[in-house]
């Protein structure tokens, strides 16, 4: 059988995502989600993107990097940057998100380099002072208007945040699945091992970590474009740790377990909105939990696919 | 013609020495055991020869389009690519991947696409995945494990981890492979078999091989030549024959006069 991008899964996928898309605008326009659920929805958005691209590192090649509100920064305040010196429309946004990626790039090869030798816990501290460093570097910078931040208009609205969350679930999954994502598995797995199959180790988990740093800015200027003001308190390690938290709660590898965690944190966190004064320890309480009854996460290391659906319903076929 | 040399090879940590003066010669479709007590400096050895290991002194060289290259001090990947594979002593199988993606994981470095082409899907990526995948249920094929394909690698037998240790050095397209204690553990029957399929798998591969091991009914049944260490050093070098007759192995193994 000869294989191709013109196959039914890659059809079914094609189905869900205009399906979702459909879905979403007929609840819009029709009133049912009000203005506050698409805003909620946008940062649902920004979210997924954030938490995919910390997968691909944390999950998929096994590098624990507490640095990526630190890209995000980069990508916010690129974009945020543009809008006020240039254009205070979506181009702004774009042409800031291509800048953004670009800075984001080179600085996580700058970074990657020397701190990706460092295993674990040290890589973590690593990643982590890095993250801070931007964030302190945008603080004292006159064009980022330092401590105050800058008050944007908001030019992203939620198909253009749908657009780049499908892009990035694409990039990610597509990765992961190819000769390049499996070797970033087999660093997660045993690194002496896959270094001794031929892999280069430092070269991969570089090359993970810097598709990573770029999906973050982007994720970064959409939430300049989307939320009317960015300030670099915005971005300390405890956006990082948020971002990690989703990763975790949804499997810490399974990109469907990013997706589900970050939607069902959102919906959290607005049904927690009433009860202001317990929201941070049900917050925490759940997470507990989770950890208790499941370790691996939410789907720990599986993913959804129409594969394994198509399977899954035959035996049940079978079975009846 | 001779595949690898090493010369005066030696391996310092700290203060002692764990490989040391070792001078070998590996010819072309060897069959070659290394042997010796525990903490002989066998798998030192092979570390410093895949490159796990830098060389304190010495030279090791490898055939490459028949000239002889120096390759000490180079990264275990590099190695691998010119075609040198190994084995674990402790099986260091990617234990939470399939047994196929174990293998076709050994494959990455002869996959011909570019990241761009697999996240557009473009149909070099499809076109390469396919050739990987049949290779891999092919090679699965070899070390009889094609019917474990789906399984995830941390819960098959341990017999069968080795095998797919086998299979996955094999994915690399080795021409010199080592095999670090591929017996151990193993029962009397699982032995007999293993012997078999390194026979096997060196006349269909055209494998230069060689092994570590402490079963010695499978060392002199299978290879020509043996090498002995001792302490970090080179004591004897012939074939099974001279190898059992030689009072200074009879010694390092049994002590003094126990050979008498």
């Amino acid at each position: 059988m000869k294989r191709s991008v013109w196959n039914r899964w890659n059809a079914c996928w094609l189905g869900l995502i205009i399906v979702c898309y459909g879905l979403l605008s007929i609840l819009i326009s029709t009133g049912i989600m009000n203005n506050i659920y698409v805003t909620v929805l946008m940062g649902i958005g920004i979210n997924i993107i954030l938490a995919v691209s910390l997968n691909l590192i944390i999950g998929i090649t096994g590098q624990f990097s507490l640095g990526h509100a630190g890209f995000m920064c980069i990508g916010a305040y690129a974009s945020g940057v543009m809008m006020k010196q240039f254009s205070s429309s979506i181009t702004g946004v774009l042409l800031g998100m291509l800048i953004g990626m670009l800075i984001s790039a080179v600085v996580a090869l700058l970074v990657a380099g020397p701190t990706l030798r460092l295993k674990g816990d040290y890589l973590a501290i690593a990643t982590l002072g890095f993250g801070e460093i931007i964030r302190i570097v945008v603080l004292n910078l006159d064009i980022t208007n330092g401590a105050a931040g800058l008050i944007l208009q908001k030019v992203v609205n939620w198909p253009i945040i749908y657009l780049f969350v499908v892009l990035s679930l694409v990039i990610v999954v597509n990765f992961g699945i190819s000769a390049k994502g499996r070797a970033c598995l087999a660093i997660r797995e045993d690194e002496v091992a896959a270094e001794a199959m031929g892999i280069n180790t430092t070269k991969y988990k570089i090359e993970a970590f810097v598709i990573g740093a770029i999906i973050a800015s982007v994720a970064g200027s959409l939430y300049a474009g989307s939320f009317y003001v960015i300030k670099p308190d915005m971005f300390t390690f405890t956006k990082s740790i948020d971002i990690l938290v989703i990763v975790v709660f949804g499997g810490m590898g399974s990109v469907t377990g990013s997706v589900i965690a970050a939607t069902a944190i959102g919906f959290i966190n607005i049904f927690l909105q009433q009860f202001a004064e317990i929201r941070m320890i049900a917050y925490g309480l759940a997470l507990v939990c989770i950890m208790i009854f499941r370790p691996g996460g939410l789907l720990s290391t599986k993913e959804f696919t129409f594969t394994g659906l198509w399977k899954w319903m035959k035996k049940r076929r079978v079975k009846a | 013609m001779t595949l690898l040399k090493t010369t005066n090879l030696t391996r310092i940590f700290g203060g002692l020495a764990a490989v040391s003066d070792v001078s070998i010669d590996i010819q072309e479709q060897d069959l070659v055991g290394l042997i010796g007590p525990n903490g002989a400096g066998k798998t030192t050895l092979f570390n410093l020869l895949t490159g796990v290991y830098e060389p304190s002194a010495g030279t090791i060289e490898f055939q490459i389009k028949d000239e002889m290259k120096s390759i000490g001090g180079m990264p275990p990947y590099a190695i691998t690519k010119l075609g040198i594979a190994r084995t674990f002593q402790n099986i260091r199988l990617f234990k939470n991947l399939t047994v196929l993606d174990n293998v076709k994981i050994a494959m990455n470095q002869n996959i011909k696409y570019h990241t761009l082409s697999a996240i557009l899907r473009l149909p070099s990526y499809y076109r390469e995945e396919q050739r990987v995948e049949e290779m891999a249920w092919k090679l699965l094929d070899v070390v009889h494990l094609a019917d474990k394909g789906k399984e995830l690698a941390k819960n098959l037998p341990y017999g069968e981890q080795r095998r797919l240790e086998i299979a996955r050095a094999l994915a690399t397209e080795p021409k010199l492979l080592f095999l670090d204690e591929p017996a151990a553990g193993m029962n009397p029957q699982e032995t007999k078999d293993l012997t078999i399929l390194i026979r096997q798998i060196q006349k269909q591969f055209h494998l230069t091989i060689i092994l570590i091991e402490h079963d010695m009914s499978l060392v002199m049944s299978l290879c020509e030549k043996i090498y002995v260490l001792d302490y970090g050093k080179c004591i004897a070098y012939g074939s099974p024959e001279e190898i059992r007759n030689n009072p200074r192995v009879i010694e390092a193994y049994l002590g003094e006069d126990a050979g008498c």
